[in-house]
């Protein structure tokens, strides 16, 4: 008898991430941590401060994860996995990968003065910001992570945000740290491959994930992926690696660049624009891919 | 070994006694020298450890908070401001049962800056789960930190090696510097019950409901009252083992004394000094000087004071809206006896205002002049 032919994998199959986790549908941030333990493995410690997945890992007695956590403060995620490598060498432990798991606001807001210090020092550790443009956990306020034009509790509709998302990756690429990669859960074996590829190398090691947040931008949940997809598309969140602060790297080269229109369309969170914010809008990511594009180009 | 050091350097050489691995500090004035030598320490592997050179104080207690839960022995030091900045993490440590061991350089709050000594810094952090240990003397403070890693990783609860600034801080003495092979069999490497390790993966500090948080902080509680006679256990091993007992308080010609002074920190040698000085001159007074305010020695003061005829307690601190709070500690103490002397409490010295024999013995006068306290609150040597 023929052999059934079975289709080849492009990610593990292990899961350390478990069912019965307390994340809402369609949460691009349960995707992320799914990916990234793929690449990274069992032999994983996390440090979780205030964010969404302080609540999706399952309530004390619970976790939903087959790797140790700690709970830390908001603003300390980098600090304390700092601490826990320097602590996991000193008992004799080298191997295990160290990481900080946070959400924007934990990582561009509260958590940068902490971030910049682990990224100074070049701490051995692999600091995970999965981005999902707001406070979500707290119920949808403005961080320096949301976008122009975005809809949250703490900026209705006649006050939207009115300032651009703060750029995380330049910051950290003035650190010069290593490794820099923006990657998003549409892609997955582009999230693996980056994790993989930060587990390998030594020093502080920064991934910057796109998670859309269906609760928090008013989207379907059945849209998640398909918002994580259009916003590389569109290059208003272009998937691009930076080593050691200077070489840039297009990871996903778009070729017929989308407009933002169809993508704003689709979430509550920018139903209030008019088309000539809209157009502002485009014409500054327009802007920023030229500026990104510019120092790919001055990198080869 | 006996060495001349400063009280900063003692701190410095309980850590690396104590074999400290991983320290995580940021410099404040008065505490500097405290990380300075440490670094040099370490750079020069006398003491094998590593040191996180954090961004802020903050930092600095998130890094020994990580340090420890993944199984290290873990010290800092700071002061004041930088205490202050911890405060979050303070609460981080003890609840997450983590015993890391601090030093505080005890410096007055800002503003106007001070860099001079007294005990708001750390008395205000006096509910957050911590041990504290008020030391006199540079011995006092280099026996006291390895003390107290013994008693914090046995209780699972953190500690405050506290020192005044610059009266201790930067004062040199001669200091008995143990054996490390004795140090060791002193204090065994810590072994916690549990880690933050891949081979046995937990999570740590989730979400807690209100089914089980009660008893999280109730537990806290019940090992925080074991700790007074751990101590004491604990100071008669070193006693044994080094010739210095190491308890909760220390009484001077407290038995037949008429006055006691209750003190804390540096003044509670100056007291002694004013206690010799009255006792020639026919007072009978004493002095207690309260080394650990966490957990507060009930029955030791209760003890010690029961049969004065007047306490006065000596305050460098204020609870604003309330009295000094060593003065609150004994007043509760002594709550509900049958007999208990009246309480006089006196506040001195805030901001570095010298501490003299002489402000003991406007004290004592101010005491044996009245039959019990008509003010809430004396003031000594402040300019109305």
């Amino acid at each position: 008898m023929k052999k059934p032919r079975t289709m080849k994998l492009s990610l593990p199959e292990e899961e350390l991430v478990g069912s019965g986790n307390l994340a809402c549908q369609g949460c691009g941030a349960t995707l992320a941590m799914r990916y990234v333990l793929k690449a990274l493995g069992q032999r994983t410690v996390l440090c979780i401060p205030a964010c969404c997945w302080s609540v999706i890992d399952g309530p004390f007695p619970h976790s939903c994860l087959d790797v140790p956590v700690y709970h830390c403060a908001f603003e300390t995620a980098a600090s304390t996995a700092s601490g826990v490598k320097a602590g996991l060498e000193m008992v004799g432990d080298t191997e295990t990968t160290v990481v900080a798991w946070a959400g924007d606001g934990g990582t561009f807001d509260i958590g940068i003065q902490a971030l910049s210090g682990a990224a100074e020092r070049n701490d051995d550790i692999i600091y995970v910001c999965y981005d999902n443009e707001a406070y979500m956990n707290t119920g949808i306020q403005r961080s320096s992570a949301t976008p122009f034009g975005a809809w949250t509790t703490t900026t209705p509709v006649k006050h939207f945000k009115n300032r651009p998302k703060k750029d995380i990756d330049a910051i950290m690429a003035a650190h010069r740290i290593p490794y820099i990669a923006t990657a998003s859960i549409a892609y997955a074996e582009d999230v693996y491959k980056k994790a993989k590829k930060a587990k390998d190398i030594q020093g502080t090691r920064f991934l910057h994930i796109y998670a859309p947040c269906p609760t928090g931008w008013k989207s379907r949940p059945e849209d998640s992926i398909r918002l994580a997809r259009m916003v590389v598309q569109n290059s208003i969140f272009p998937l691009y690696e930076i080593e050691n602060g200077e070489k840039y790297t297009l990871s996903i080269k778009v070729k017929d660049k989308k407009p933002i229109h169809d993508y704003l369309k689709l979430q509550g969170r920018f139903r209030h624009l008019t088309e000539d914010q809209i157009k502002f809008m485009q014409e500054e990511v327009d802007k920023n891919w030229a500026r990104l594009l510019r120092k790919v180009e001055s990198s080869d | 070994m006996k060495k001349v050091i400063m009280g900063n350097h003692a701190l410095s050489y309980g850590a690396m006694l104590a074999r400290s691995q991983v320290i995580a500090a940021y410099p404040i004035t008065p505490q500097t020298q405290v990380v300075e030598l440490l670094s040099e320490m370490c750079a020069d592997k006398t003491l094998d450890a590593k040191f996180i050179k954090v961004e802020s104080e903050h930092s600095a207690m998130a890094a020994c908070i990580g340090a420890s839960v993944a199984g290290a022995r873990t010290f800092t030091a700071t002061s004041s401001q930088g205490l202050a900045l911890m405060h979050e993490m303070l609460h981080w440590a003890s609840g997450g049962r983590l015993p890391v061991v601090m030093g505080d350089i005890n410096r007055s709050m800002g503003p106007g800056w001070s860099i001079w000594t007294d005990q708001n810094d750390s008395l205000s952090e006096r509910d957050t789960g911590w041990m504290q240990y008020y030391c006199a003397s540079n011995q006092e403070v280099l026996d006291t930190v390895i003390q107290a890693f013994k008693v914090s990783e046995r209780l699972a609860i953190p500690s405050m090696v506290i020192l005044d600034a610059f009266a201790l801080s930067h004062t040199y003495e001669v200091v008995d510097i143990p054996d490390q092979a004795k140090v060791d069999a002193y204090l065994p490497p810590f072994r916690p019950q549990v880690r933050l390790t891949p081979d046995d993966p937990h999570a740590f500090g989730g979400l807690t409901s209100p089914e089980h948080y009660f008893e999280l902080r109730y537990k806290l509680q019940k090992d925080m009252e074991k700790a007074p006679a751990l101590i004491e256990e604990t100071g008669r091993e070193y006693e044994k083992m080094f010739g210095r007992y190491l308890g909760l308080v220390e009484d001077y010609l407290c038995e037949d004394a008429d006055i006691i002074l209750v003190t804390s920190g540096t003044a509670g040698y100056t007291a002694r000094v004013a206690v010799d000085e009255m006792r020639k001159g026919g007072i009978k007074a004493g002095n207690l000087r309260i080394k650990v305010f966490r957990p507060f020695p009930f029955e030791h003061v209760r003890r010690i004071v029961k049969n004065a005829k007047k306490v006065a307690v000596v305050d460098r601190n204020i609870s604003y809206g309330h009295h000094g709070m060593f003065f609150q500690e004994v007043k509760s103490a002594l709550y509900g006896q049958d007999k208990s002397p009246p309480v006089f409490g006196f506040i001195a010295g805030l901001g570095g205002r010298d501490i003299t024999p002489s402000t003991f013995k406007e004290i004592v006068d101010i005491t044996l002049s009245k039959d019990k306290p008509e003010e809430e609150i004396i003031w000594i040597g402040v300019k109305r």
